[in-house]
């Protein structure tokens, strides 16, 4: 028998069938659902007379235009407020669950469903988002697709695909004290660029994934769109079984033995090719930073930003305010934002709350802390965290994707930076004329607390 | 989906790499229900300023550019999955993006909207600004049906490559529900087999 990636295997076991010299009919298994790329999505199938195929395999959540203050209160935003009031009866008109504002499981939709078991080895997945790639941290093939695709799964459960190439990033080694998950990724994504995945599906393999947590695959997993990659997998493991074993839509009992038993075939076999490989030392990797208007633009936090002639990246540069060659540290931050699909897990707020103990924040630092889901929030209080961030002036909201993409009232004003745990810096993401530096939450945390960036590696035993 | 085979247009050079959607639709705008209505804010932080003042030195606002041609920077399309990107394009009436490099999500969008992705050389769309930029008049044709794209009366030409069943559903107007619709047999043969 062929030797088999991940990857291969489990997208050759969702094919329904090929089209000669043309795409194949994929099967999906799990489609997720938000308010703001689904409402055209419903129109359109009501306008053709489609029915939903599977309401059963679809869970809707909302999360990018929910306030994060006072949820318990009517949306103020007429148009947010509809989008929300939409959302809610095309699951009702079609039979679909959904987790709506306050409900006890609400949350972003890439954390909300990994935390209910929704999200399992060996499954595709897909959602109107495009860092769904989040969900192959569990060894699933999860990808974003546009609106047009998420009626196509409405109506049929299915998707035609070109299988893309396949790309395998390998990190061995020991990571440094301070280096969180998020560094890996951008210093990953710093070295290939952003587009060097396009076309690719990206597997994550060597010890330093292997030895990371569920958090931490799916914060690595997540930013595989930064680099081109439609998605991110890494292999099923003890780690995994365990994250999904009791979870409310994990299987049970001697079911989930009989899948453990099948998620253990999934590991990419001995001497199976890809198409593309890169090789990093995990030694190498440092606490890092970005200084431009995509993700790629990442540097150590200790170096000075590079010299380039590319016209694209000097009007990054002036977008930023930045020089080249210059050091970002010791510039004074106003704006530190730890939340979003990427970093809004329990451990994320851990790492925060541990550096930030017994500190304060910074008087020029507006600090805010979003929780990826209620299950976390609650999380958070019941651990004492909260109490740690209250006493130090950071502010927890409520969940949702907030500052990250800014469609609510989480706005950076013009001009201001914001040190932000989320996924991208481009020009105006987190408000019109608002400029970001993606870090880790433990560099977010620091920023906050001293109210400018510094090397947090001095910081650090 | 409108019907594509070929098109004669001017075309506006946007010479900036990295494109990525929040410019092409900031995600203040994706609060609407429709997908009507999106190109009056397409690269709307580029074309006006904060205060709502046109920007001049943006291309879109620069008269001597016209056309239904956009032609951009390498790695078109970055970012986010929103389709909003494709709906902003042609609903301000764009019928075709050239680049040397597209980013995956945003290609398949605009395929499933009837606007032709055109992925060139970098070498030709170095040209390609070049020419534009040194007469405005300039007229492109892209010939789906060939795969190629020239410009007129020059000998600056070069070929495409889209796949085969998108060609013929952007030829005949059809879209992957129509296919996916008429399968829906197999598909549940499919799913009383299923392995995993």
């Amino acid at each position: 028998m062929s030797k088999k990636t991940l990857f291969d295997k489990v997208w050759d076991s969702h094919v329904v069938s090929s089209i000669e010299n043309g795409p194949q009919i994929l099967y999906i298994d799990k489609h997720l659902i938000h308010e703001v790329t689904s409402p055209q999505a419903f129109n359109e199938l009501e306008e053709r007379g489609i029915p939903v195929f599977r309401p059963n395999q679809i869970l809707a959540t909302a999360d990018h235009n929910t306030p994060t203050l006072n949820q318990d209160q009517p949306v103020r935003d007429a148009l947010s407020r509809q989008q929300l009031e939409q959302l809610s009866k095309n699951c009702e008109k079609n039979n679909i669950t959904l987790y709506e504002l306050g409900h006890k499981y609400n949350g972003i939709v890439h954390v909300m469903a990994p935390e209910l078991g929704v999200t399992q080895p060996g499954l595709t997945m897909v959602c109107g988002d495009s860092h769904t790639s989040t969900h192959g941290a569990f060894g699933a093939i999860a990808f974003g697709i546009g609106t047009s695709q998420v009626a196509q799964v409405f109506a049929s459960q299915c998707l035609l695909l070109t299988k893309p190439k396949s790309l395998r990033v390998t990190v061995n080694g020991k990571l440094k004290n301070g280096v969180l998950p998020k560094d890996v990724i951008l210093y990953i994504i710093s070295k290939l660029g952003t587009n060097s995945g396009t076309g690719y599906f990206c597997e994550y393999a060597g010890n330093v994934f292997e030895e990371m947590s569920m958090e931490g695959r799916m914060t690595v997993c997540n930013m595989s769109i930064e680099m081109g990659a439609r998605g991110g997998m890494i292999a099923p493991d003890e780690t995994t079984f365990e994250y999904v074993k009791g979870r409310e839509f994990a299987p049970k009992g001697e079911d989930f033995e009989k899948k453990v038993a099948y998620w253990k075939t999934l590991p990419t076999d001995e001497g199976a090719q890809f198409d593309k490989e890169y090789h990093f030392d995990a030694e190498d990797i440092e606490p890092m930073i970005t200084y431009g208007t995509n993700p790629g633009m990442g540097i150590k936090i200790s170096e000075n930003i590079p010299v380039d002639e590319n016209p694209s990246f000097k009007k990054s540069l002036a977008y930023m305010n930045f020089e080249a060659g210059e050091s970002l540290i010791n510039k004074p931050i106003n704006f530190v934002f730890i939340g979003s699909c990427t970093n809004s897990r329990i451990e994320d707020f851990r790492v925060a709350a541990e550096f930030i103990k017994g500190k304060k924040k910074a008087d020029n630092v507006t600090a805010w802390l979003v929780p990826g889901s209620k299950q976390v929030e609650a999380q958070i209080i019941e651990e004492g965290l909260k109490t740690v961030f209250d006493e130090a002036g950071f502010e927890l909201r409520q969940p949702g994707c907030s500052a990250c993409l800014a469609m609510n009232d989480d706005k950076i004003p013009q001009g201001e930076y914001c040190v932000s745990t989320s996924n991208r810096n481009f020009e105006g993401r987190q408000g019109q004329g608002s400029r970001t530096i993606l870090a880790s939450p433990l560099v977010a945390a620091a920023t906050a607390v001293e109210g400018k960036i510094i090397d947090i590696t001095k910081h650090l035993n | 989906m409108e019907k594509f085979t070929t098109l004669n247009s001017r075309a506006i050079p946007l010479q900036i790499e990295n494109v990525d959607t929040d410019q092409i639709i900031p995600a203040r705008f994706l609060k609407a229900t429709d997908r009507k209505g999106f190109g009056d804010n397409v690269f709307r932080d580029w074309r006006y300023h904060k205060d709502g003042t046109v920007n001049t030195d943006f291309v879109l606002n620069d008269s001597r550019y016209t056309g239904s041609i956009l032609v951009a920077g390498d790695n078109f399309g970055c970012g986010s999955s929103r389709e909003h990107a494709a709906w902003a394009i042609t609903d301000y009436g764009f019928k075709v993006v050239v680049s040397s490099f597209f980013a995956d999500i945003f290609k398949g969008n605009a395929l499933n909207n009837g606007l032709l992705p055109v992925q060139v050389s970098k070498e030709f769309l170095r040209d390609l600004f070049q020419q534009i930029e040194s007469n405005p008049q300039t007229e492109l044709e892209v010939n789906l049906e060939k795969q190629t794209i020239s410009v007129k009366d020059l000998d600056l030409s070069e070929d495409f490559e889209i796949d085969t069943y998108k060609k013929t559903c952007m030829i005949n107007g059809y879209d992957d529900i129509d296919y996916l619709v008429n399968n829906k047999e197999q598909i549940e043969a499919f799913e009383a087999q299923k392995i995993y």
